[in-house]
């Protein structure tokens, strides 16, 4: 079973089955109600649907789990996005007085997509994706992931592939959800580094001193660097990809064969042209730039910039910026590859395969599999009403896929916020002598 | 950040305790009485003040030399408190101390004026939190301690210990850092939230959630809060707002404050007589802005304009030098061409001008109005032709004039564009550069009658001694006050005649 064997076409059949027997609908709703904490926080949120044919439906909104799931199943949506928490239900828009409704709250969100680095990517481009540049989003979730906890103190995150050519990170702590417009700006603002479009050649520019948020993103960087640039990508192997390279580095490095100051120093043009070895030639590089450093001369860490150029995360900061964004949500169906938009697990993130990632074709054949030694489910012992069954055979039926581990790690990230949460009623019901 | 109501002690000299610092936050308003005279002097001075930071926020680069120099004369000038290091006695004396008095009052009236609209407020926010920035640094850092202390902003300092394990990354986060400043100077740790500017570009070491803020920096915080303290505050006044206007005596002031144009005023005709009547209709289609255009277009079709329209066209004749007896038979030939006779017009309409010109009733020759007042107040409606057409003309309807006016599509284009994000002053400027063949204006438009000099030293035309005055943003324009004191008593008397006029 391959994702070749998904067609698009095949959607109308297998979305009725994916949100009557796979979609983790408790969970979800265990998500997004947020432990009940804050009144009528599931009910106000929109979600947005892509119906067949394109049809677009916004402010949708939902008061229970069950309004949610058979909604979902009637319209059997092609995409689903989640947006904000509004003043109101959202689906009551039209009737609540002009000016008053209102979003007031949404997680944190990032979406890093592969297109971002075309330019710097010479193995595939547009809304393709392959092995070798995959390494691109492992950095930018590592180096995103390490400045959002630490540097910010955010603990929740939910980092999601987004079925095609990118990742999402939903913030979800408390803290997060609150955050003003100018807040998100700002932190997107912190988050990047890589500016300008087609027409800027020099897309980073570090001045001293360096931050520590960079170099720790520079530790990251440097990490994957020599596998992913020097050989995946060969940037300094092919004529074409070296040119851009020794485009980033200054005029003096490339053709200072004069400076009698440095006889060893050839310029690095002239190395280039008889050394061919790709490490070789990086390792010249850097040795030119530590050099240079000594002195203090302009565009000192072009090394570092040409590093960071080639794989700092490129976020779009308007994502990230307004409070009623809406994002594809996490277990959507990515209608062109079909595949799930399922949770990361960050343990395992240097063995994430984007190209392992169940397609909706694939869990809807396995559910016909045979069951071959599959764990019985605690069958609750409670009244044995219908949703209790169809929620008992759901589980039992992902739990048969592959989408079950993906199922998983979203529990897990449920039990962190879950936990957490009663940490902070615990702490602030203590303050409050209320025992 | 907590701004607590300051108790009312009783002390030996209660004006030394009111006025510590010579600034402060404005947490608390005045509680005196203040007659009514002061009133207006405290408000329009301080919006002098304000318009000249903002003029210099534009040509000076903010907190250099020129920039400083420039503010601190206007500071004098206008009785502003400037310098934080008076002399003990000094400091008692009547001068300072009136001074900030001055400054305190006349934050909060301005406060009235200038809550309203979005508009207004984010103007107002914008040169306050310059003015605050401007004085703070003006401070020693003692002074900014004792300052900050004295206001209850107790940023948590960050512990000798934990301060000293960090100490390689404040140094590596900040510019201008070294090792021993770091165990010198006190570093604040403030959440994250409160100090964004410092997040946003990377120029502070952040940690958990916190920012690590050292104290040569820490002025950035200090204006957030004010900025945002302040923004909170307008909104609050907005909502009291219709009980202080319901004051008749207030209400006039205010509502001029808010659309004031303190500055140039083209009053001062140095022009007067240069102009003759038969140059008038060429120059309006050559020098006039559009919304004079119009107007002039608008007579000249129906031999009538109406009383919104003639204050306007009026006025602004009067301001590129028509004499009284010009104006009186302009209209009086183009009034008489329509409906109303010799006799009708001698009535009703001549004394109007006169009044215009100040020859009759109180006397007060009027200002021209500038593109704010034009833009903002009375707006046109069914048969009028004032206003500003970028603002007030439904979009189709200014597409098509601009094409008959011979305007390129592109041009008109760009107009709307422009005109779309509210930025109708912009749209005026591009107007005078697609009409003059220009690519940059070269000037900031704000006032009508300086367009037509503008456009008059671009034609190279006008009269012998058609020096155009200095544009409203050149770098001299605080050398001279704008307006002498008697012109105050003018403003003041203006607001009358205006508020009898509407």
């Amino acid at each position: 079973m391959t994702s070749a064997d998904y067609e698009p076409a095949s959607l109308p059949d297998l979305l009725p089955l994916y949100y009557r027997r796979l979609f983790p609908f408790s969970q979800y709703y265990r998500w997004l109600n947020y432990g009940g904490v804050q009144k009528n926080y599931f009910q106000h949120r929109e979600f947005s649907f892509t119906l067949k044919d394109d049809i677009y439906v916004r402010y949708q909104s939902f008061n229970t789990q069950n309004e949610l799931e058979k909604e979902m199943q009637k319209m059997n949506p092609y995409k689903i996005d989640v947006g904000a928490v509004y003043s109101h239900r959202p689906n009551q828009h039209n009737t609540v007085k002009s000016g008053t409704f209102q979003a007031l709250e949404k997680e944190l969100v990032f979406d890093i997509d592969m297109t971002d680095y075309d330019d710097v990517r010479s193995c595939c481009s547009a809304a393709d994706i392959c092995p070798k540049c995959w390494t691109l989003m492992t950095i930018a979730i590592r180096i995103l992931d390490r400045a959002l906890r630490e540097d910010f103190g955010f603990r929740h995150l939910l980092w999601v592939y987004s079925g095609r050519r990118g990742v999402h990170c939903w913030v979800c702590d408390e803290a997060a959800r609150k955050l003003s417009v100018a807040a998100r700006s700002a932190i997107a603002e912190y988050l990047s580094l890589v500016k300008g479009g087609d027409e800027t050649v020099r897309k980073v520019v570090l001045s001293d001193p360096i931050h520590p948020s960079i170099r720790d993103a520079l530790k990251v960087v440097e990490h994957y660097f020599p596998q992913y640039a020097l050989h995946d990508q060969a940037v300094l192997g092919l004529k074409e990809s070296v040119d851009k390279v020794l485009a980033l580095v200054p005029e003096d490095i490339l053709y200072d064969g004069t400076d009698s100051r440095e006889p060893l120093l050839k310029d690095l043009h002239t190395y280039f042209e008889s050394e061919k070895n790709p490490e070789k030639r990086w390792d010249r590089l850097r040795g030119c730039a530590t050099t240079k450093q000594g002195t203090l001369k302009k565009g000192q860490h072009f090394e570092k910039e040409i590093m960071l150029q080639y794989c700092y995360p490129r976020l779009d900061v308007n994502v990230s910026k307004g409070v009623n964004h809406l994002l594809k949500s996490p277990f959507s169906v990515h209608p062109k590859t079909g595949r799930i938009s399922v949770p990361i697990d960050l343990r395992q993130l240097d063995k994430f395969d984007p190209f392992d990632v169940p397609t909706i074709s694939l869990i809807c054949a396995e559910l016909d599999r045979p069951r071959v030694g599959e764990e019985e489910e605690q069958v609750p012992k409670e009244k044995d009403s219908d949703i209790d069954a169809a929620e008992r055979r759901r589980i039992r039926d992902y739990k048969r896929t592959s989408l079950a581990k993906y199922v998983k790690v979203l529990d897990q990230f449920l039990d962190g916020v879950a936990l957490s949460n009663r940490g902070e009623l615990l702490k602030k019901s203590d303050l409050q002598k209320d025992f | 950040m907590q701004f607590p109501g300051r108790q009312r002690r009783l002390i030996a000299n209660p004006k030394t305790e009111l006025y510590v610092h010579f600034l402060q936050f404005y947490g608390q308003p005045p509680l005196e009485n203040i007659s009514l005279t002061e009133f207006e002097t405290f408000a329009v001075d301080r919006l002098k003040l304000l318009k000249t930071v903002e003029n210099l926020g534009v040509c000076q680069v903010k907190g250099s030399e020129p920039y400083k120099v420039k503010l601190d004369k206007e500071f004098s000038n206008l009785n502003f408190p400037n310098k934080p290091d008076v002399k003990e006695e000094d400091k008692d004396g009547p001068n300072e101390y009136e001074k900030r008095r001055k400054d305190h009052i006349s934050h909060f009236i301005l406060r009235l004026a200038y809550c309203q609209t979005e508009d207004l407020r984010r103007w107002f926010i914008q040169q306050e939190v310059d003015l605050f920035r401007h004085r703070f640094n003006r401070l020693s850092p003692g002074q900014k301690s004792s300052f900050l202390q004295h206001n209850n902003l107790h940023y948590e300092t960050v512990g000798l210990e934990e301060k000293m394990a960090l100490s390689e990354k404040l140094i590596q986060s900040s510019y201008a850092v070294s090792g021993c400043k770091v165990e010198n100077q006190d570093y604040y740790k403030v959440p994250f939230q409160d100090a964004l500017d410092l997040v946003r570009n990377r120029k502070a070491y952040l940690k958990a959630g916190y920012v690590y803020i050292p104290q040569q920096d820490i002025v950035i915080t200090v204006l957030n809060d004010f900025r945002t303290q302040l923004s909170k505050a307008l909104a609050l006044t907005a909502r009291s707002l219709p009980t202080v206007l319901s004051d008749e005596r207030l209400q006039p002031l205010l509502s001029h404050l808010s659309h004031a144009y303190v500055g140039q005023d083209y009053s001062i005709q140095k022009n007067m007589g240069k102009i003759s009547l038969e140059q008038i209709d060429p120059l309006s289609g050559k020098s006039f802005p559009l919304c004079m255009r119009g107007l002039h277009q608008a007579l000249r079709e129906n031999h009538h304009l109406r009383h919104g329209g003639r204050m306007q066209y009026g006025l602004f004749l009067k301001g590129i030098g028509l004499t009284l007896e010009q104006a009186l038979q302009f209209w009086r030939s183009e009034f008489t061409k329509g409906k109303v006779d010799m006799d009708k017009f001698d009535k009703q309409y001549a004394y109007s001008i006169r009044h215009n010109f100040g020859k009759e009733g109180k006397r007060t020759d009027y200002t021209p109005y500038s593109c704010l007042k034009v833009i903002l107040s009375n707006a046109p409606s069914q048969g009028d032709h004032h206003g500003c057409p970028f603002r007030h003309s439904d979009a189709e309807l200014l597409k098509q004039k601009l094409q008959s006016y011979k305007v390129s599509p592109s041009g008109i284009a760009q107009i709307l564009e422009l005109v779309k994000g509210m930025h109708y002053q912009l749209a005026c400027q591009k107007y005078f550069e697609l009409t003059h063949n220009i690519e940059d204006s070269g000037f900031s438009l704000n006032h009508p009658n300086q367009y037509f000099l503008e456009s008059q030293r671009v034609l190279g035309g006008g009269g012998k001694e058609a020096k155009a005055e200095p544009p409203q943003r050149a770098p001299d324009v605080a050398a001279k006050p704008p307006l002498e004191p008697p012109a105050l008593a003018e403003m003041a008397e203006d607001l009358d005649a205006y508020f009898q006029d509407g």
